[in-house]
């Protein structure tokens, strides 16, 4: 049986075989692993490119305190960006189950319908969830929108849910129960950072401190966006504009878990930071056109 | 000679399969008309992964045809003919004269079926109309459902060529996913591919794989379910069901909650007890031959566990408040932003509503939503609140009510079973509509994303069927307008001019106007009843073209029989009496009005004469038009 950090190994080995840049997560709080500069701005524009990396992902509405066997605050998705989208892609994706020991000729494997749709980033794109006997174990999609922005190239995004893969390989029935190295279960090394962090994020994150941080993280990428519409120009910190972007994102999902956006509030809250999303992608599509390289 | 079409593609949505094959079928017949060209559209058959059509019968190709064209006068001199041949193709010597005019004899060479078809095929591949489409080779590349990796396309035993998507067409297939023989491609001709793919496990008819799905659940006790064994019929290519099972204990969960789990959620029949109640059990189809070593079945097993656990918390958690301690956390749920919020919703609906359980129900109706049962399991607003009223000791009727108020969910659905669940349902959905014309949310062409249309379908289907009498007359213009059509809508099966003439007579009252309704189907056969109606229409002619507007008849100003007899007859025709027997009555009237329009001149001289005879008229429609204006019906021989 492969411990968690095993799968890991195997899954990243297999796509490094298949011509990916092997990246480490994002060191700024994301909802998912689209969200990275890796996947967000790289899937923008004509430049071909593969990248695979695992992503720590916050949801801190989906925090229970370590409770619940299945849900968790911060769980660990595999990213895989494969730019353009190469013809047997399923083919390869399936390969990549096989690596992590699942003989598909024993088990039932589903194609079903999922769109992939954020609102914040102004992405979506068309796939399916992928049923593993009748689990969810990886969203598969074709990005057509990013930021707003049709797709020069189309590049397939797989996203591994890597808690449950490692889950459905144990056979175990509570995330907690993985075995995460030899000796470690994932509760040894993550259940603290799931009760404490449910704590914070339900009962104790200030919210007039998140409201302020929000206000000047948001402030900070428009400020950027409109001095890059003065002056755009190759050394332009596009990428420390959209780090201000997801830090938005971040203190939005705090806020929401802490019941301080109220259902009305919402909507116009996920338009601003679409707003700044969008208006970061515009930046980096341009800054990558000749006239601005040059 | 016979087509073959296979388009190979990625996993297409189940629910949009159907309608594609529909549609190649009439895009091939098509085709085939436009080019002139005999052949049947034998089949047209999918798996998630292909779309297949066989056009059978076809001919080699189009006749050789000889058209004469037309060209300039043959006053117009030689160039003119010179150049008329030129772009004829023909020698000047050729062109012959006729009525004055040079013309041509062309010679057309058909085209063979082979061509028509390389020609024709991307345009016809390609403009499939999905409801959502998707590019896959870059930006400004042909869109399609999910791409497009490889296409059959054989006639007779050759391969009609052409290329779509960067993808060139052959006689090679592809098997199942996993359990094909090999990954290579599959050499097929039309007369093995539905062997050859099922020899690779992909069984190629739909009606096939349902049947292998029902003989694989026949001996267990499946709650029947069409539309999942639909929807499983088109996500499998080679379709297995297999039995699993679950703990007893889960049963102690609201069965609707179990059962959508295992529906909404993994897509799984429920199994039955032969009691009716539900067994721990549940078939899941899976798209592969077998499952050897159980790993199929433990894995569904253990998913729908977690599901399960979720369930048992979220009931649990959600018994800590009871619905009624929830009224107050329903001001911060948005009902709709222009409009306010639960809270406000609710109030409005209690004043709808008769005192008693109906009212206790409308005030409970919406706290469902702050339940996490809800929250998770949208689909179970409602019946969520039922099944925890009657857990709370609400009464049975107040339960009931609630649990049945979004009912009817479509034109199919049945209605609330009981009066409470009646008025709460039309209270709720009246409530939506009216606030939602108030602030402008009023739907247009097809964008209603508020389902005000089903809401307003559900009030006529409610007030007819549960013979409710709830009168729509004093809702606003707009609102009117629309329930008219969600009415003609619901009538749809009666005579579209019955359906006018009885509104015509009113539709405050749904009810009353099915029983006129009823009433005029059964005397529009009858032998007075179409004449008359064709005489009601002169009678609104006559007096729409008099702008005539009413008066007094005056029975001493009559001056013919006609007029006379026909106003005794209208003395004595009973219309208190039944709507049927009514409109009988009323029928009787024909002999008086025939002869009243052949003996009698309306527009008589005397304008005396002249204003009682309309005036005449303008009672027997009034008083004669309030059960059905026979104006409106539709007669194929008009006198």
């Amino acid at each position: 049986m492969d411990s968690f950090q095993e799968i890991v190994f195997k899954l990243k080995k297999y796509w490094a075989d298949r011509g990916c840049v092997i990246q480490e997560p994002y060191d700024v709080e994301v909802g998912a692993g689209t969200m990275c500069p890796e996947t967000f701005l790289r899937v923008l524009g004509p430049k071909p490119y593969r990248v695979a990396y695992v992503q720590p992902s916050r949801r801190p509405a989906d925090g229970r305190y370590g409770e619940n066997p299945n849900r968790l605050y911060k769980h660990q998705q595999l990213q895989v960006i494969l730019k353009p989208t190469p013809k047997d892609v399923i083919e390869q994706y399936l390969g990549s189950l096989e690596a992590v020991g699942i003989d598909l000729r024993k088990h039932d494997i589903k194609f079903e319908e999922d769109n992939w749709e954020s609102p914040t980033l102004g992405a979506w794109g068309i796939g399916w969830q992928v049923m593993l006997d009748g689990l969810e174990i990886t969203q598969f999609t074709y990005f057509q929108q990013c930021g707003g922005i049709d797709l020069d190239l189309c590049p397939a995004e797989l996203t591994y849910g890597l808690e449950r893969l490692a889950a459905f390989l144990q056979n175990k029935e509570s995330v907690y129960d993985i075995e995460w190295a030899p000796g470690f279960t994932y509760a040894d090394v993550r259940f603290e950072d799931e009760r404490q962090n449910s704590v914070y994020n339900f009962e104790m994150a200030d919210v007039a401190m998140l409201w302020k941080a929000f206000e000047t993280h948001e402030a900070e990428a428009q400020r950027l966006i409109a001095e890059f519409a003065k002056a755009p120009s190759e050394r332009f910190p596009v990428l420390s504009a959209y780090d201000q972007v997801l830090k938005c994102s971040n203190l939005f999902n705090l806020l929401d878990a802490r019941g301080a956006i109220s259902v009305t509030e919402r909507v116009g809250v996920i338009a601003r930071v679409r707003k700044v999303a969008v208006g970061v992608a515009q930046m980096w599509v341009k800054q990558q056109t000749p006239e601005v390289a040059a | 000679m016979d087509f073959l079409l296979e388009i190979g593609s990625e996993e297409i949505p189940d629910w949009m399969i159907e309608p594609t094959l529909d549609h190649l079928k009439t895009a091939f017949t098509k085709l085939l008309a436009d080019n002139k060209l005999k052949g049947e559209v034998a089949w047209a058959e999918a798996t998630p992964r292909r779309l297949a059509v066989l056009v059978t019968k076809l001919p080699k190709g189009q006749k050789t045809q000889t058209v004469t064209e037309t060209g300039p006068p043959a006053t117009a001199g030689p160039k003119a003919a010179e150049g008329f041949a030129r772009k004829m193709g023909v020698a000047v010597e050729s062109l012959v004269e006729s009525n004055g005019r040079f013309t041509a004899q062309r010679v057309i060479e058909g085209r063979t079926t082979g061509q028509i078809l390389a020609a024709a095929m991307p345009q016809l591949i390609l403009g499939i109309p999905w409801p959502k489409t998707m590019y896959w080779l870059g930006k400004g590349t042909p869109r399609f459902i999910r791409p497009i990796r490889w296409i059959v396309a054989l006639l007779g035993s050759g391969v009609v060529p052409f290329e779509v998507a960067g993808v060139a067409s052959s006689n090679l297939t592809q098997g199942h996913r996993r359990l094909a023989k090999s990954k290579k491609p599959i050499k097929i001709s039309i007369a093995n591919y539905e062997q050859k793919l099922l020899d690779n496990f992909v069984v190629l008819r739909a009606a096939a794989r349902r049947r292998k799905i029902e003989a694989g659940m026949e001996d267990i006790g499946v709650k029947p379910d069409a539309a999942l064994l639909h929807t499983l019929t088109y996500i499998t290519e080679y379709p297995t069901p297999i039995l699993g099972a679950f703990e007893e204990s889960y049963l102690s969960l609201p069965q609707e909650v179990l059962i959508t789990v295992m529906r909404h959620h993994q897509k799984y029949f429920s199994v039955l007890r032969p009691d009716g109640s539900l067994a721990p059990q549940f078939v899941a189809v899976m798209n592969t031959d077998a499952d050897p070593e159980g790993f199929v079945r433990s894995g569904n097993e253990r998913v729908l566990r977690a599901r399960f656990n979720d369930a048992r918390f979220f009931f649990e958690k959600d018994q800590e408040k009871t619905l009624a301690a929830r009224l107050d956390d329903l001001k911060a749920v948005t009902f709709q932003k222009e409009v306010g919020s639960y809270f406000e919703k609710i109030q409005r609906m209690m004043s709808l509503v008769p005192e008693g359980p109906a009212r206790r129900a409308a005030e409970l109706s919406k706290c469902d939503l702050t339940t996490e049962m809800v929250k998770e399991f949208t689909d179970l607003q409602g019946v969520v609140g039922g099944i925890y009223a009657r857990k709370q000791g609400e009464p049975e009727a107040v339960a009931q009510a609630i649990y049945e108020h979004y009912k009817p969910l479509s034109m199919e659905d049945s209605i609330p079973a009981t009066i409470e669940g009646q008025w709460l349902a039309l209270a709720d959905k009246l409530d939506t509509l009216r606030e939602c014309f108030r602030v402008g949310l009023i739907p247009s062409g097809s964008k209603d994303p508020f389902a005000l249309r089903r809401a307003a379908q559900g009030i006529v289907k409610i007030l007819v069927e549960g013979e409710i009498n709830l009168p729509l007359a004093n809702e606003s213009e707009a609102l009117k307008t629309f329930f008219e059509d969600r009415i003609r809508h619901y009538f749809r099966d009666y005579p579209y001019d019955e359906v006018n003439a009885a509104m015509a007579g009113g539709w405050s009252d749904l009810k009353d106007l099915k029983a006129r309704l009823e009433a005029l189907r059964a005397v529009r056969t009858t032998e007075n009843f179409e004449p008359l109606a064709a005489s009601f229409k002169r009678v609104k002619n006559i007096l729409e073209q008099a702008k005539f507007e009413g008066g007094p008849v005056d029975p001493a100003a009559f001056d013919d029989d006609a007029e006379r007899d026909l106003h005794t007859a209208m003395q004595n025709v009973r219309t208190g009496v039944g709507y049927r027997q009514a409109l009988e009555n009323i029928a009787t009237l024909r002999p008086a009005v025939d002869r009243f329009f052949d003996k009698v001149l309306v527009n008589a001289p005397d304008p005396r004469v002249r204003s009682n005879r309309l005036a005449l008229l303008f009672q027997l429609r009034e008083k004669f038009s309030r059960i059905a204006d026979f104006s409106e019906i539709v007669i194929a021989q008009v006198a």
